[in-house]
């Protein structure tokens, strides 16, 4: 049964890692603006739309 | 009327067409080219017609080549790259963040923009050699975002944002759910071979977990129970603290002696709730600054005109009496100061909150805070800015006063209570004990402690006022903090600024005096004012416009004068009385006047209009409170208040900002005051208020310091504000009694030696969950019942300036 002495450390440890990971997020300013990136993730860069309508018209010709 | 495709403002004159749209100034059609040759015309399909109309103001910026301010304003300066952080307050929907991050093909030094929207900021990184700061500011502002660049941001250090409590939760929080886990074995068997082999290496951990618990998550509840105790003042922070530490040296004691297994599930809980409970609490409004002092309104530097130097840019504090300044069209004199030269009609609402403007000669004096309409001035300064007329109310004592020192909130009152009656139960059972039992007596005098920290009750008030102040921000009533509310609740007098509070600052009631007019000559006089730009003439031909377009013969401008327009012969005047050839009886009020052909006819007089529903509320309001008119206005409105308000209200005129303040002062001895106003010359009594409301009607343009603001068009609701907010009182005592029975259950375990690790953390997380619910419910259910209005602005938007649409309104209309 001495394998929970391992198990409680992998435990632990893993719980130590999200720990940091939110401790590092909250450093970082993941948290100051908490509105805009849910704004910013839904713009398409136009540019790259109209290379991939090019792309797409391509492959159609060629199929 | 055809309406703007860049602004969606209405073309009023001929619209500039331009690739089949239309736009009402040549300044939209500049800026939608911009965005057409650099590929960015995608910003019209995100949001149809998004844009601000930029107006042109050359010199605007110039201050920013001063050396000394750049340093101030930029985060980063090094190798020819630059930072900056700007506030830019017109910044409303989805097509500005995506306009503001596309910076960078507007103009390739840009080399990244991020905007962060609910503090309306846009940070830039830009390559200096090629695009200088004031440049940078230039573009934006031609593109209708003009960045909003006060001396507070200039002379305030960046404050780092706090993110203690966010390390505080993220502790907490970790340490509660693996002690959770660690203690879950032994609720239930203690007897087990494996569990009783391996029980010391569990508690252990269980300690370490608690470690940083007791000394870094808690540490705010300790400091404050010891400022409370340095200043003999018992605090609901004292029962907490000693309940945190008993737990944990109860803990400690009894896994060091194999006791049991501690309460550090409890304990850590204990912690995690009440942080959750601060957090909660803690609304705040970006966006918003309840802290703006005069600094906010005056520009960061002004023209200085040098004995041999010519023109040169100074920052305002250099200003020293004697100096010779240029004050342009629009801008703010910042200090006390003689005319020299040049025509100066001064817009004085700021400091009087009196809209019409005041024309002064050369000679005159004119005082700092009054914005110049019109054309370029050269003035003497008298004083320094701070030593002038205005600035010098922000010296008083009332800016230094802490409102929240002054004020017992409900939860201390109680905690105060609370604590005398926890330690003598647990002093008297404890005697009980000793008498009966003496190995049980520190038994239970610590179980007494530990299972009557007040967590629900420190729970109560975070949770209760924490969902109002979201509620009344969801209305437009934004509120500086949750102490804001407790005050508001205690209030018994209302105090009311007349201009801009009471009455529109924009939309004023018009009607006519004289004889009438034919209806030849109303179609003449509306075709006239058409052509006319000033701010009257548009008003005026807005009530008329319904008359057919026709071109004049012949339109003659005399500015600052009136206008005259010709048309088969026949030739109307519009003006001032002066312009139209008749002596002017009342000067008092803002009226145009006209004459059709050399007969004069008669004028039509702009009234500011009170706001919708003013009457109303004051009728509400009248049954539990006494209320107050406080204005800057001549006495001749006073007949207008009183018939608004069917019973006697004590009004006061001629009220200078420092008359307010001292009113407001001396009330206070006997009473608790709400002061509701809007401009710098309320800022006095707001401050000394017990609770200091600013109006404004552009929740995005500047309001004096205050505790709370209030937009326009939610005045008619102050009352269920008011009541929402004395309903928040007994909504806590409620939750108050609720956790007192929980209490009582609890101390009957303590009493009676009874407690185990298990009971305590049933009832400590029950308890606390409990009186979150019930006080959301609670608050939820008054302000259903008070019925809430969402009120849409009802004035049209602002040219200029930023809209004053609600918050994130217009981001739910994303293109996916």
């Amino acid at each position: 049964m001495s394998v929970i002495y391992v198990l409680l450390t992998i435990s632990v440890c893993v719980a130590i890692v999200f720990f940091a990971a939110f401790i590092l997020s909250v450093k970082k300013g993941q948290y100051d603006d908490a509105y805009t990136p849910s704004v910013r993730i839904l713009f398409e860069d136009e540019l790259v739309e109209e290379s991939n309508n090019e792309n797409n018209q391509k492959s159609s010709q060629t199929n | 009327m055809d309406t703007c495709y860049h602004c969606g403002d209405s073309c009023l004159g001929t619209p500039v067409v331009f690739e089949e749209k239309k736009f009402c100034c040549e300044g939209c059609h500049a800026v939608y080219e911009i965005f057409q040759v650099h590929g960015l015309e995608a910003y019209y399909q995100r949001e149809g017609s998004p844009g601000f109309s930029s107006v042109s103001a050359s010199g605007k910026f110039d201050f920013l080549e001063l050396p000394e301010i750049q340093e101030q304003l930029l985060e980063f300066d090094e190798g020819g790259v630059q930072l900056v952080e700007l506030h830019i307050s017109n910044i409303h929907c989805s097509s500005c963040i995506w306009l503001l991050e596309n910076l960078h093909r507007l103009h390739p030094s840009i080399r990244n923009s991020q905007v962060d929207f609910p503090r309306k900021k846009v940070r830039i990184t830009f390559d200096k050699e090629a695009l200088s700061l004031k440049q940078l500011a230039e573009l934006l502002a031609r593109i209708g975002y003009p960045p909003t660049i006060t001396l507070e941001d200039y002379q305030d250090k960046k404050v780092a944002s706090d993110k203690g409590l966010y390390y505080k939760l993220g502790v907490a929080g970790f340490a509660f759910g693996n002690v959770m886990l660690l203690s879950f074995p032994e609720y239930f068997e203690t007897q087990e071979f494996w569990l009783d082999q391996y029980k010391t290496f569990f508690r252990w951990l269980m300690f370490a977990f608690s470690l940083p618990v007791v000394f870094y998550a808690a540490q705010d509840y300790f400091i404050a129970a010891y400022n409370g105790l340095k200043s003999r003042y018992l605090n609901i922070d004292v029962p907490i603290a000693l309940g945190i530490v008993t737990l944990f040296l109860r803990s400690t004691f009894d896994i060091v002696f194999d006791l049991g297994s501690g309460f550090f599930d409890s304990l850590t809980g204990l912690v995690f709730f009440l942080l959750v409970g601060r957090y909660f609490q803690q609304k705040t409004y970006a966006f918003l600054s309840f802290e703006r002092d005069y600094k906010s309104y005056f520009p960061i530097s002004v023209t200085r005109i040098g004995a041999e130097a010519g023109e040169e840019i100074v920052e305002i504090h250099k200003i020293k009496a004697g100096d010779r300044l240029l004050i342009r069209n629009q801008e703010i004199i910042a200090v006390d100061a003689i005319l020299k030269s040049g025509k100066a009609n001064i817009d004085y609402s700021f400091v009087t909150g009196e809209s019409a403007l005041v024309e002064k000669a050369a000679g005159d004096r004119v005082y700092a805070g009054g914005k110049q309409i019109g054309g370029v001035l050269e003035v003497e300064a008298l004083k320094s800015v701070s030593q002038s007329y205005l600035t010098q109310l922000w010296s008083h004592s009332a800016f230094k006063h802490n409102k929240s020192t002054s004020f017992q909130s409900f939860t201390d009152a109680i905690g105060k209570r609370f604590t005398l009656v926890v330690l003598t139960i647990a002093t008297l059972s404890a005697a009980f004990w000793l008498y009966f039992d003496s190995s049980q007596a520190l038994n239970v005098f610590t179980a007494v402690l530990i299972i009557a920290c007040p967590c629900a009750i420190a729970l109560a008030a975070p949770f209760t006022l924490g969902n109002i102040l979201r509620i009344f921000g969801r209305f437009g009533f934004y509120v500086k903090d949750s102490d804001t509310i407790e005050r508001m609740a205690a209030v018994d007098t209302l105090v009311f600024d007349k201009t801009g509070t009471l009455t529109q600052t924009r939309g004023n009631q018009i009607h006519y005096e004289g004889e009438a007019v034919s209806g030849q000559q109303e179609i003449l006089l509306s075709n006239t004012l058409r052509a006319s730009n000033h701010p009257l003439s548009r008003e005026l031909y807005a009530l008329l416009k319904e008359h057919q377009i026709q071109t004049l013969d012949e339109i003659v401008e005399e500015p600052g004068r009136g206008i005259s327009g010709t048309l088969e012969g026949a030739t109307i005047k519009v003006g001032s009385a002066t312009f139209v050839g008749h002596p002017d009886e009342d000067s008092a009020a803002t009226a145009v006047h006209i004459a059709a052909g050399n007969n004069y006819k008669g004028r039509y007089v702009f009234q500011s209009s009170f706001r919708k529903g003013v009457s109303r509320l004051f009728k509400k309001l009248k049954k539990r409170y006494a209320l107050v008119v406080l204005s800057g206005d001549k006495p001749s409105e006073k007949s207008r208040l009183q018939r608004l308000f069917p019973f006697e209200v004590p009004m006061f005129f001629n009220q200078k900002p420092e008359d307010k303040l001292e009113y407001v002062r001396t009330a206070q001895q006997h009473s608790r005051l709400m002061m509701i106003g809007d401009g710098l010359n309320d800022a006095g009594a707001l401050a000394q208020s017990d609770v200091g409301v600013a109006i404004t009607e552009d929740i995005n343009v500047f309001t004096p310091a205050c505790d709370a603001i209030l937009s326009a068009e939610n005045l008619s609701q102050l009352d269920k504000f008011l009541s929402l907010s004395r309903a928040a009182r007994s909504i806590i005592h409620a939750s108050f009694i609720l956790s007192f029975c929980y209490n009582s259950i609890g101390l009957y375990f303590a009493v009676t030696g009874q407690l185990k690790p298990v009971i305590a953390a049933i009832l400590m997380p029950l308890s606390s969950i409990s009186i979150v619910v019930f006080t959301t419910l609670m608050v939820w259910a008054t302000s259903r019942r008070l019925r809430f209005e969402t009120k849409a602005a009802t004035t049209e938007k602002p040219k200029t300036q930023g809209a004053a649409k609600p918050e994130y309104c217009s981001l739910n209309s994303i293109p996916q």
